[in-house]
């Protein structure tokens, strides 16, 4: 393997191996880069948009472009950040995204960037979108008012669970998770808590039962420390089965 | 050139195959050694595909790729199998040139799929038809058949040993986005219809990630013609960039609308005088992706160094609301949006409900920064074209049609999308109640 492929980020040297993005490998280095639907351990899908960088004076996902040696990458710039700060204005003016009341505050990853880039009001007018929620499993509910559409669950459940429970549906703004059941309803799935879909949901669409609150607020991990702090965190790695920290 | 072309089935595709050696004896001559020419691998391909690079042919879709560009990476990207897709999926409001060769000149299509699949070496093809000219299919199918029998399709055609290659028709569902080359090949793969990310980009990793060539309708069109007919004939019409004929969608307010090809380096008013266009306010060329200009802009030219366009040539007279029409435009995008990138999902829906703010009479200067905005996060941001020019028919008409928008517009900075007033309406339903003290104002008080 070559030793020297780098890039430079912000005016910093970041190693990369040879098949890695510019997210994947500034994570790597601990150098973070705002983002949403990026999971460390799946594929990098390229849907947010909240990594935006420019890479040699172009605006690219940073998820899924590829590192390549000698690039000239800006990341942490007012421009990017502005346009990160309204893309996230714009997730929370699409869904309904109740903080205070939310099982999953100070676990969001939404609501984490968010602060993280201070972001302090929608920005924009609210959707207002009729999202049900579903409460038919024993184990796992879903709430779909809080869903950005990362297809994180989809894939978990297609490429780890190989239980095919999630897809998406309709286009634009009509674009939403399904379930897949004749009835439409979970309980009418092979879903499972123990399922990797289970897990991956970064902003608490998908929540266990009988487990709310466990970690009291104020003790979450985006409450103890701001998630750009956190950037090793989410260094990608093979797909494991469950996540202790939470 | 192409509307009047006489080729007969086959034509191209002979003069492909009979290429070969004299222009291998020719490189050789005014190039390096025999002997390093010679040694290279059989030139036949290669020849034509010098063709198509001396008639500095140009994708018709829009885009304007150059067409040797993209077949030579085709033909030398690594892969077991290559593909060669017509992109059939004519969607772009006010374009329906495509429609016409499909069912007018269907076997010149065929013929330049073949002919791209002697380039760069694919065996299987693919028309991807648009799923509102799914009556095509039949009358294709039977071209199709028809070509088999002639040895113009199937194995070894034309008796050519390892020239094999075949054309399947794929009808789409009617979205939009297909138009875009890898949404189009997720879709040929039975997905939904998403671009895909890039890198890679489809002439590496396209259909089942293998080398796919992908090209609009017009351009197999002008392939055939080049290969029948040489590089240098098709250069000689045009302008020194933008080589050949472009045939134009002409609708709108106008007495004869229909197809017109035209050469490259055409204007504006040209085209404005063939089709009997009068009191013209304004053209929408290409699109709602394209460009809308004004009288004052139609000296410009069709040609990829000024107004490059897929063919669209949209005409609104003076009595059309230059605002309705953007307004229109907007919730076009809103409703073809695929749903996968943030900026466009949610874009493009902020950019409609803003028109209709705007059309509703609660439309400010504000809400016109507000959309200059949304068009610098689309543009940076959005994952493919369709969020890219999202916004273009509403900030090209801001810019021209001005007047057309403060017709609507308050003289506010701001006003709220929202009736603060209408929000009690229920409230004071339920109450029973309707004095002053039930009501909100709306204006600011001075």
């Amino acid at each position: 393997m070559s030793a020297s492929l780098t890039f430079t980020l912000d005016g910093r040297e970041i190693p990369f191996a040879p098949g890695q993005t510019v997210l994947q490998a500034a994570l790597t280095a601990d150098v973070y880069i705002p983002h949403l639907c990026y999971h460390p351990e799946f594929k990098p899908h390229g849907s947010c948009k909240v990594c935006t960088i420019k890479a040699d004076g172009r605006h690219v996902s940073a998820c899924t472009w590829p590192a390549r040696h000698g690039m000239v990458v800006e990341n942490a710039t007012d421009e990017l950040d502005d346009l990160r700060r309204t893309l996230v204005q714009m997730l929370f003016a699409e869904g309904n995204h109740f903080c205070p009341s939310c099982e999953y505050s100070g676990h969001c990853l939404l609501q984490a960037v968010g602060y993280d880039l201070q972001v302090e009001t929608a920005g924009f007018r609210h959707f207002f979108p009729v999202r049900p929620v579903d409460a038919s499993h024993a184990e796992v509910w879903l709430d779909l008012n809080r869903c950005i559409l990362c297809e994180l669950c989809v894939r978990a459940s297609d490429e780890v669970d190989g239980k095919h429970v999630f897809g998406l549906s309709g286009r634009g703004a009509g674009k939403h998770l399904i379930v897949n059941a004749l009835s439409g309803r979970l309980a009418d799935t092979d879903m499972a808590a123990t399922d990797k879909a289970a897990e991956v949901c970064p902003v608490g669409v998908i929540l266990k039962k009988k487990a709310g609150f466990r970690v009291p607020i104020g003790e979450r991990p985006f409450d103890r420390e701001p998630v750009s702090a956190q950037a090793a965190r989410y260094a990608p790695r093979p797909p494991t089965r469950r996540r202790e920290e939470d | 050139m192409l509307l009047d072309n006489d080729l007969r089935p086959g034509d191209a595709l002979r003069a492909a195959l009979a290429r070969g050696d004299l222009s291998q004896v020719e490189q050789a001559a005014n190039t390096r050694s025999w002997r390093e020419a010679n040694v290279a691998p059989p030139q036949g391909p290669l020849a034509t595909l010098n063709e198509i690079r001396t008639a500095n042919l140009r994708g018709r879709g829009g885009a304007g790729f150059t067409t040797a560009f993209k077949w030579e990476s085709c033909r030398n990207a690594q892969g077991e199998q290559r593909y060669v897709v017509c992109n059939a999926d004519e969607g772009e409001p006010g374009t329906f040139k495509d429609r016409v060769l499909l069912a007018s000149h269907a076997d010149l299509v065929f013929e330049g799929m073949t002919v791209c699949a002697y380039v760069v070496g694919a065996g299987r093809g693919f028309l991807y038809l648009r799923g509102e000219y799914r009556y095509l299919l039949e009358p294709l199918e039977e071209v199709l058949a028809r070509r088999r029998r002639d040895h113009l399709l199937g194995r070894d055609i034309l008796g050519t040993p390892g020239f094999s290659f075949d054309i399947e028709i794929h009808v789409g569902a009617g979205a939009y986005i297909c138009g875009e080359e890898s949404a189009l090949i997720e879709s040929l793969e039975g997905k939904r219809g998403i671009p895909r990310n890039r890198p890679p980009y489809p002439v590496t990793h396209g259909y089942l990630q293998r080398p796919t060539t992908v090209n609009n309708v017009e351009t197999f069109c002008a392939a055939a013609l080049i290969a029948a007919r040489g590089g240098d004939w098709y250069r000689a019409t045009g302008t020194a960039k933008s080589a050949g004929t472009k045939l134009m969608s002409v609708a709108g307010d106008c007495a004869r609308p229909g197809i017109y090809e035209v050469p490259f380096g055409t204007t504006v008013a040209d085209i404005l005088d063939m089709s009997g266009a009068g009191n013209t306010q304004a053209v929408q060329i290409s699109g709602p992706s394209g460009t809308c200009i004004g009288p004052d802009e139609f000296e410009r030219r069709i040609a990829f160094e000024d107004l490059a366009t897929a063919g669209a040539f949209t005409i609104f007279d003076g009595s059309r609301d230059m605002f309705e029409v953007a307004r229109n435009y907007a919730h076009f995008f809103a409703h073809e949006s695929c749903g996968f990138c943030t900026p466009c999902r949610v874009g493009t829906a902020i950019l409609a409900a803003t028109m209709d703010k705007i059309h509703e009479g609660h439309g400010t200067p504000y809400d016109l920064d507000e959309i200059a905005t949304l068009d610098r996060v689309l543009n940076q941001s959005a994952h493919c074209g369709l969020g890219h020019t999202s916004c273009n028919p509403t900030l090209d008409t801001i810019k021209r049609f001005r007047p057309a928008y403060d017709l609507h517009l308050k003289q506010l900075d701001f006003e709220p999308a929202f009736d603060l007033d209408g929000a009690l309406r229920r409230a004071r339903q339920m109450t029973g109640r309707d004095d002053p003290g039930a009501h909100l104002a709306t204006e600011p008080e001075a």
